[in-house]
């Protein structure tokens, strides 16, 4: 099941670029990107104020394998306006989405790395991310199971925050962190005493990749290899979730015992507490390993609680 | 913004066609190369598109410096600079001839 | 446009949808029949909560009302903005909504948006964006963020942003602009019990707000961009 041979290990996700990320996850020389930089498919909204394009657009699309089985799969590009989705951006996404409905790959890999909407192109994007959205949940339904891998610095936030959470699963390192509204916005809007964006510890105690596991908001929690988002990615790719009636069901008691236990909750702490950990502030200093083994314990206990 | 544009005349005729590279990222501080082939009689083009105006000169430097360190006939280098210092897009360019001429034809 | 006289416009047959914290349910009485109706008031901001309250409000539809349409009535700030809400993963609860309302498309329930007055970002993004038709009152607000926001986010002069709003509809609030993107199918104006009716009457035929952008070339772009992708010619081996 596992793959970590040795020509996959020892590449941190957090720090690889988009691309990087694909050559390392899929089988080695697989890739055939499409609508590459040579296309040049740039956005025109770009010059008008005076910043930069990218040839791709700042996301990375095509088709390759998995452990040998066919995929296709997007990267976001973070160093390029913060991942952030604009026309382009977003079409290219949607396109791959699409694509899906007619090739069906085993399946899509989302590599998310984004802060939402690209203000640049405010509506285009905002629509953009809406056209995603309806097209994740069109491939599911076409039996093309869609992971997500979020792992990067500048995260996954706005509107694909919730194309994240459309996914089958997310696999996540420690060091990702998923939400809605990124914690400098909720600063700036609602002022430092309701969120101080530049505690970091808080930060990652709010929307980081541990919390997100714990919370049950992604699946996978892995180390910063990325041969173990690989791994994780290829164990997940035989899991497709059905979106029946039973299932939404279930996740709206799910969520709505959420809100009881920990809605009024003001640090991640507190909602590891009411968990059952009995040492809460520890759990951001251990190592994955540790973390994971000190969780499934506790769940352990829990259900025989 | 600013866009510029160098030319430098052919020496040799790169006869081999290569798949086109890519290389950096259009970040803060950092750039994107991409080398590709093309028809200009053995001649070559550079087209950067930068976030930084009124260094024109220091391009032209850069250019030139990488122009005479490497074979570019029939090579058409495009450059989106979100703001380097000459270092930078001098070790891109490095970066991205030395992926370009590692591919097989 | 007040909740009372729009309910009162669209349902001249009579309707049974109440208010309550400013989240709207019921149901109204159109030509073809019963209709759910959902939505909010009082640019409510998208919360855990209210999500959950319209999920709710979805899934028994599902169950208890196979295949009726749903119309949203879409008026929100925008998604809550609290560190309680970010905690608890507010993304994944806004994710549940769309899943319960693509469900109910799946199974055969029509989808209409009608923004009546504010729909803002992510709490737009969270219902009233995932119909098969969006349409808008003339007088709408809908928006990504008001400019001096994004001037103050992207470092960009404020100034050089109220330019760019004046040449492209990509950019700046409001519905004329949305319109053009193809992300508002049309603008309802009285009456609007008859925009109704015939919205009823037409068949969701799959996304086609990119054609619709092209063809009013507000996104000349993602049309184009998004069809060479998905029609990609398989890799022969």
């Amino acid at each position: 099941m596992t793959d970590y041979s040795q020509q996959y290990r020892g590449h941190s996700y957090y720090e690889a670029s988009a691309r990087q990320r694909i050559a390392l996850l899929l089988d080695s020389e697989s890739f055939e990107e499409l609508l590459g930089p040579a296309d040049r498919l740039t956005s025109p909204h770009l010059e008008p104020l005076g910043q930069p394009c990218s040839f791709d657009d700042g996301i990375v699309i095509g088709r390759g394998r998995i452990d040998g089985r066919p995929v296709l799969v997007a990267s976001q590009e973070g160093g390029f306006m913060g991942g952030a989705v604009g026309e382009v951006h977003g079409a290219k996404l949607t396109g791959l989405l699409e694509l899906a409905l007619s090739e069906k790959p085993a399946a899509v890999i989302l590599m998310l790395e984004s802060g939402g909407v690209r203000l640049h192109e405010a509506n285009a994007g905002l629509i953009a991310i809406s056209e995603i959205i309806r097209a994740v949940l069109s491939a599911r339904e076409a039996g093309v199971p869609v992971l997500g891998l979020i792992g990067g610095a500048y995260g996954c936030f706005g509107g694909m925050g919730i194309v994240a959470r459309c996914c089958d699963s997310l696999i996540i390192n420690e060091e990702g962190r998923l939400g809605l509204s990124g914690p400098d916005v909720i600063e700036t809007t609602m002022g430092v005493e309701e969120f101080d964006a530049s505690d970091r510890a808080l930060v990652w105690r709010t929307v980081g990749g541990k919390h997100r596991y714990l919370l049950g908001e992604v699946q996978c929690l892995v180390e910063d290899d990325i041969a173990a988002f690989r791994a994780a990615a290829i164990e997940n790719i035989s899991m497709p979730v059905s979106l029946t009636l039973e299932v939404l069901e279930q996740e709206q008691l799910d969520l709505t015992r959420r809100l009881q236990n920990f809605g009024k909750c003001q640090d991640g702490i507190d909602v590891w507490q009411s968990m059952g950990i009995e040492t809460p502030a520890m759990l951001p200093l251990l190592n994955i390993r540790d973390f994971l083994q000190i969780v499934a314990a506790q769940a352990k206990d829990n259900d025989e609680g | 913004m600013e866009h510029l544009q160098f030319q430098f005349p052919g020496s040799s005729d790169r006869q081999q066609d290569k798949p086109a590279v890519l290389v950096g990222v259009v970040s803060s501080g950092n750039l994107e190369v991409l080398i590709e082939m093309a028809a200009l009689g053995g001649g070559s083009q550079i087209h950067v598109s930068t976030k930084a105006s009124g260094f024109a000169e220091i391009w032209e430097a850069v250019i030139t410096d990488f122009a005479t360190r490497h074979d570019l006939a029939n090579l058409m280098i495009s450059i989106n600079d979100g703001g380097s210092t000459p270092a930078v897009v001098s070790l891109r360019l490095d970066q991205a001839m030395q992926e370009f001429l590692g591919m097989p034809s | 446009m007040k909740v009372e006289p729009l309910l009162h416009e669209l349902f001249p047959a009579g309707h049974s949808v109440s208010v309550k914290a400013n989240l709207m349910s019921g149901y109204g009485t159109a030509g073809q029949g019963k209709v759910a109706v959902l939505g909010t008031t009082g640019h409510l901001a998208v919360s855990a909560e209210v999500a959950l309250a319209l999920a709710d409000f979805v899934l028994s539809v599902v169950r208890e009302n196979p295949g009726i349409p749903i119309l949203m009535l879409v008026d929100t700030q925008g998604q809550k903005l609290s560190k309680a809400d970010e905690l608890l993963g507010l993304n994944g609860y806004l994710a549940h909504l769309v899943k319960c309302l693509d469900l109910a498309r799946r199974r055969g329930h029509r989808l209409i948006t009608l923004v009546y007055d504010e729909a803002v970002s992510g709490g737009f993004l969270s219902f009233g964006l995932m119909a098969d038709e969006i349409h808008a009152l003339p007088d709408a607000q809908i928006s990504v963020m008001n400019l001096p926001a994004m001037s103050r986010i992207t470092k960009l002069p404020l100034e050089m942003l109220q330019e760019l709003s004046a040449k492209s509809p990509s950019f700046a609030p409001g519905v004329d602009n949305f319109y053009k993107l193809g992300g508002v199918l049309s603008i309802w104006r009285p009456q609007l019990a008859k925009h109704l009716e015939a919205a009823l009457k037409r068949q969701p035929c799959g996304d086609h707000r990119r054609d619709d952008g092209l063809e009013r070339m507000g996104r000349k772009l993602a049309a184009r961009v998004s069809r060479l992708v998905s029609a990609t010619k398989p890799k022969t081996v």
